[in-house]
């Protein structure tokens, strides 16, 4: 089901086409990072920490070098040491958590690395590598991290935002505060208040692919990467600062990748491989395997959240309070900023108040996790919206409008909104079908809204016209979405050519302008415009070689359904493919580049509708019935927007039944597998249904927003409220899993 | 001249003031005058990944124009997955 503002009448824009890489993909074809082989190629194995915070005595490779087929061993000790060169403190984090240099902060943290011909070579080298640790005492929560006394992380840290500014370190790094009106009055004017705290636990992006990398260095101190990563170009700038080059030194090519919801905006085994290579001299290539994954790459915070929140009889929210602590890991730069600005953003509220803080402890650094830090926020705010609501007797739909945020609202983290489409996701769900459907025994139905900001950044295409009169569309995003489909969509509409003319690919560092990450919901939005301003250099282009050839002025040629027309009619139509024929008579080649820094993005809201049945004896929670309402503002490709709706909500679905990280006393992961660390899969689900809504962002030439985050933002809340609705038993801590159902049924009873 | 919005993590660098009014023609302008009004400010503003001006979020507005009815906010960082 598609809500569209207006028809536009696209011949392309908006259709579903196959999809460009799916051949390659189910014939096994397709190059994934860990698929390249070169000639010579040595196999890589890391070294990791089996303790959660421990001073590094000393490491002897002596025994690991000496080993038949090893070719090199590194440490810390070969990289450039940033902190003593007076690098940015970001930059440092970055080079200490690729690989340890003085302390290790994490289970899992890097100490050293092999290269050896074979990969049993390589692990025996690396079980091979002596450390002497001086093991520290740990943190692993915000708890403990933030508990008076607790052991430091990093002895000179002292919290930003807090004035006046703290005498001694601590394990908070930094602290954001939004507020607005009079809290007390706000909530001087409720007619019910309620206050709840909440948790969540670290969850991980889960994608499929491990991290994978191949480097082969040169003797000239150039280098070759390939990797699985959601942008080259970052991964090219982290390698090089880690490695302390120019950036020039480095091409990197993209690897097709295999899922990476933000967990691949981030180095780990790049810098790695490219030391090792130049040490051997040799191609080297190291792959994680799922418990690396787990141990030792990003997943998103694990929090505490604290909400107060009270409304008018009529529904209207008078004032709002939250307090929350995110998780960075092991260094700071945990998503609780924007957390703080997206928490209650839905929602138009007088008086409010909102603290956050960024805390470190001994867990694998944080990273980007789809709306990094919305969800947890939305799980807290959303269930006390809901509690509210059956305290006064309004329909949870009808609170959330009486609430919503419209164009002109003053956003609670500052600026109005511009035209934006929550009230329409609201009523996209009030008038389906699955809002008034019938609930068995057991069963509950949930409400719950969510709002991304989505991102533009930069952005550069290429656009080729080859000697038929097809095109090829060059990016430098990688893509994991489908991109290359919305990419050869839009250029289809802008040329007038059928789709299936069009060829996407995504080139490498040195043969592409710089394109920022594929991240932010923002490739569809940002690149998408650089193939649009390409694309109508390409049609300024053939009108005048049209002229040219018509020996006319270039006003009286117009580029329509792919073909040069005169505007008299008074010369038979040149088409693409004849243009582009002759172009050696026109000027050449036809071809053009653009490049963009993205103007004018548009937000994203989601509203979600989850029915749950749950089983009083077991505690197993079943979904039963899904549905999911995003606006889009334009969907390029309603199949991937709706596979992006999906997406979200599958990976919401398993952060609010099942997903957590489990360590033991010692910090030691316990569950680093899928089967241990259950996501979802097909067989748990029933069909998500999606209902995509467009009310077009008006800066971009097609209105789209981006839709890649915006769907995991509420799942929590909605099962959450379902399950509230089905036990009534207000659920505060995630994962809801069965242990905890049957905890909470048990306390209720008694 | 053009409305500048802090957030409260803002205003100990602004003696508790939410919004101030600046005659500027660009950000960069904007955030030199702020300096002078406000010591120390400029570094923090320097740490804002994005400034919204008139809604619109910009990730690099350093010579983004503003004007007498432009509308600036500076916005914490935050990242995109």
């Amino acid at each position: 089901m598609a809500i569209t503002e207006e028809n536009p009448g696209y011949k392309w824009v908006g259709t579903r086409p196959i999809r460009p890489d799916g051949l390659e993909k189910v014939t096994g074809k397709a190059q994934f990072g860990a698929d390249l082989m070169l000639p010579g190629m040595l196999f890589g194995k890391v070294v990791r920490s089996p303790h959660a915070h421990a001073r590094i005595v000393s490491i002897d490779t002596t025994a690991a070098e000496a080993m038949v087929g090893v070719k090199a061993v590194i440490t810390g000790s070969d990289f450039p040491d940033l902190a003593a060169n007076g690098a940015h403190a970001s930059d440092i984090d970055v080079a200490n958590n690729a690989i340890a240099r003085e302390k290790v902060l994490y289970e899992g943290h890097v100490v050293a690395a092999v290269a050896a011909t074979t990969r049993d070579q390589a692990e025996a080298a690396a079980k091979a590598v002596e450390v002497t640790y001086e093991i520290l005492p740990h943190v692993l929560t915000v708890d403990e991290a933030m508990a008076e006394g607790a052991p430091l992380l990093h002895e000179g840290m002292i919290t930003k935002g807090v004035d006046p500014a703290p005498e001694e370190p601590s394990n908070v790094a930094s602290k954001i505060l939004h507020e607005r009106g009079d809290l007390d009055q706000g909530f001087g004017e409720a007619d019910v208040v309620v206050e709840r705290e909440f948790t969540t636990k670290p969850v991980h992006q889960g994608y499929i692919e491990p991290h994978a990398a191949v480097a082969d260095a040169n003797s000239d101190g150039r280098a070759h990467i390939w990797c699985s990563s959601q942008g080259h170009f970052q991964m090219r700038a982290y390698s090089a600062t880690v490695l302390g080059v120019s950036p020039g030194t480095l091409k990197v090519t993209a690897a097709e990748i295999g899922g990476g919801f933000g967990g691949k905006t981030v180095i780990y085994l790049e810098p790695l491989a490219v030391r090792l290579s130049q040490r051997a001299g040799r191609p080297v290539k190291l792959v994680m395997d799922r418990d690396e994954v787990f141990r030792a790459t990003g997943p998103t915070s694990g929090t505490r959240i604290r909400v107060k929140m009270g409304v008018s009889q009529d529904g209207k929210i008078t004032a709002a309070e939250v307090w929350m602590a995110y998780e960075a890991g092991a260094y700071s730069g945990s998503p609780v900023g924007a957390a703080g600005m997206t928490a209650i953003a839905c929602y138009d509220i007088p008086n409010f108040v909102v603290e956050g803080y960024d805390v470190v402890c001994n867990k694998p650094r944080v990273a980007a996790y789809r709306a990094p830090g919305a969800p947890m926020a939305a799980f807290a705010v959303e269930s006390v919206l809901d509690d509210l609501a059956r305290d006064i007797g309004m329909d949870p739909i009808d609170i959330r409008l009486a609430n919503a945020a419209v164009e002109g609202t003053q956003a609670s983290y500052g600026p109005k909104f511009p035209r934006i489409g929550f009230v329409e996701t609201l009523e996209a769900i009030k008038d389906h079908p699955n809002y008034t459907a019938d609930l068995g025994p057991n069963q509950g139905r949930g409400v719950a809204a969510g709002f991304w900001f989505n991102a533009g950044m930069m952005s550069s295409a290429t656009v080729h016209i080859n000697e038929n009169g097809t095109a090829t569309v060059v990016t430098g995003s990688p893509d994991i979405g489908g991109s290359r489909q919305s990419m050869a969509l839009m250029a289809a509409e802008e040329l007038g050519i059928p789709y299936e003319s069009i060829k996407a690919v995504v080139a490498d560092t040195e043969t592409v302008g710089f394109n920022d990450v594929t991240g932010g919901s923002r490739v569809t939005l940002a690149t998408g415009a650089a193939v649009v301003d390409a694309c109508r250099l390409i049609v300024e282009d053939l009108r005048a070689r049209a002229a040219k050839t018509w020996d006319v002025e270039v006003d009286q040629v117009e580029w329509v359904d792919g073909q040069a027309q005169h505007v008299d009619g008074s010369q038979p139509p040149l088409s693409l493919s004849d243009l582009a024929a002759k172009s050696g008579r026109t000027g050449g080649p036809i071809s053009a580049n653009a490049s963009l820094n993205s103007r004018g993005v548009g937000a994203g809201f989601s509203t979600q509708l989850c029915d749950v049945e749950v089983d009083p004896e077991t505690g197993v929670t079943r979904v039963v019935r899904y549905l999911t309402a995003q606006d889009a503002g334009r969907a390029i490709s309603p199949d991937y927007v709706e596979g992006q709706m999906q997406g979200g909500v599958v990976q919401g679905i398993g952060w609010a039944l099942n997903e957590e990280y489990i360590h033991d006393q010692d910090g030691v992961m316990e569950n680093p597998s899928f089967l241990d660390y259950r996501i979802p899969v097909a067989s748990d689900l029933p069909m998500i249904d999606c209902a995509i809504v467009e009310v077009p962002n008006p800066a971009h030439p097609y209105g789209v927003r981006g839709v890649g985050e915006v769907g995991i933002v509420p799942p929590m809340a909605a099962v959450g409220n379902a399950i509230n609705d089905a036990i009534d038993v207000r659920m505060t801590d995630l994962p809801m899993s069965p242990v905890r159902i049957l905890e909470a049924l048990t306390e209720q009873s008694d | 001249m053009a409305q500048v919005h802090f957030s409260a993590g803002l205003r100990d660098l602004t003696g508790g003031l939410a919004q101030v009014e600046i005659e500027a023609t660009t950000v960069r302008r904007l955030v030199a005058a702020l300096e002078e009004k406000f010591p120390g400010i400029g570094e923090r503003l320097s740490d804002a990944s994005s400034v919204a001006i008139n809604g619109e979020i910009f990730t690099d507005a350093e010579y983004e124009p503003v004007d007498s009815d432009s509308e600036v906010h500076f916005l914490d960082i935050f990242q995109g997955g």
